[in-house]
């Protein structure tokens, strides 16, 4: 890592403005707060209620996600991750992939992380399409919910159609991703290393 | 309740294998985790307030309202946007979605506000583009929301 102070003037400035440029969504949804509030007060309240809820949700489940995704990054060696789910994974690797997804472990934005380092560690986009897929729509607790809700025969078709719809998007998102690989790459770097 | 205790339960049987293996692989595995941390808190921060605005200001009740007991085509549209544009966790979607179910509307409605709600995260969209890279977040979306109408037109012939 190279210190703030060492860098040349001109990256120094590139960074500020990266900064400001990070910082730019929340900055337009705490202006868009103010509206609401000067506007409509009611939802103005409600809507910092939801925000406060989710915030705690979130903070309580983001330690360990992050955690999970350093130790993923330290100790899986990328031959392993590779023949897991990688390229010539076959029927295991998405066997694999519908596994980790079904596990009961919160929100989607949770699979995020650790779906970035396994990518970079030799995963196929194929595989990890089909991971976030069945983590988002194919949770084993969310599957009991819907069975009570929607009835056992909405739940199990929803199951089978998504399964089969993940496969397909699976395969043509990694035909599709399959030019820039190597921008793919570079984008996970610069998650961990800057 | 369950996936925290879950999520907590498998990183501290891995910390304790990575602590007991090597301690300086530990404190790399920490490291790593906080540099992700802190690049991805702008975008959360950001989802955060997304979240509560549309949340906010679509209410179950007025979700309920523009879904509706009609069964036409325009309400599996209007619910197939707000399936992407919202954050429900399940244990609030799957009632909702069950007692618009028995008020009238199609099972083709219901399934693609499902299938969008949980699959398309628009107000996500901004972290997953930071992690996982544009095109990558962008594909896996729209494909998904296509996906979700065809799942639900399926669902909809079928039941």
């Amino acid at each position: 890592m190279i210190e703030q102070n060492k860098m040349p003037e001109n990256m120094v400035q590139k960074q500020k403005k990266n900064q400001f440029k990070r910082w730019l969504l929340p900055i337009i949804i705490a202006l868009l707060f103010v509206i609401l509030f000067i506007f409509d007060k009611e939802k103005g309240i409600s809507s910092s209620e939801v925000t406060w809820n989710y915030f705690k949700e979130m903070f309580i489940i983001l330690p360990p996600v992050f955690i999970l995704m350093g130790l993923i990054e330290v100790w899986l060696p990328k031959e392993k991750i590779q023949s897991w789910l990688g390229k010539g994974s076959g029927i295991k690797g998405i066997l694999i992939s519908i596994g980790l997804g079904t596990l009961p472990t919160g929100p989607l934005y949770v699979a995020f992380p650790m779906t970035a380092t396994l990518l970079k560690k030799g995963a196929s986009v194929k595989n990890m399409i089909l991971f976030l897929g069945t983590w988002a729509a194919l949770k084993i607790p969310q599957l009991i919910i819907e069975i009570e809700f929607l009835g056992i025969e909405f739940a199990l078709l929803r199951f089978g159609l998504t399964l089969g719809g993940l496969l397909i998007i699976g395969y043509l998102i990694d035909l599709l991703l399959k030019k820039d690989k190597e921008s793919q790459k570079i984008e996970l770097e610069k998650l961990i290393v800057n | 309740m369950i996936t925290t205790i879950t999520m907590y339960g498998i990183v501290i049987i891995g910390l304790i294998f990575s602590l007991i293996k090597d301690r300086q692989k530990t404190l790399k595995a920490f490291k790593v985790a906080w540099k992700a941390f802190l690049n991805s808190l702008p975008s959360l921060i950001g989802i955060l307030g997304l979240v509560g605005l549309i949340l906010g200001i679509l209410s179950p009740a007025t979700i309920s309202r523009l879904i509706g007991s009609e069964s036409g085509f325009l309400s599996t549209i209007t619910a197939s946007v707000i399936g992407a544009l919202t954050y429900i966790p399940s244990l609030i979607a799957f009632p909702l979605a069950g007692s618009l179910l028995r008020v009238g509307a199609s099972v083709t409605t219901i399934s693609v506000f499902i299938t969008t709600l949980v699959m398309v995260g628009f107000v996500t969209l901004p972290l997953e583009i930071k992690i996982l890279g544009k095109k990558f977040a962008i594909l896996r979306n729209v494909f998904s929301f296509i996906i979700a109408f065809i799942i639900a037109i399926i669902m909809g012939l079928i039941l």
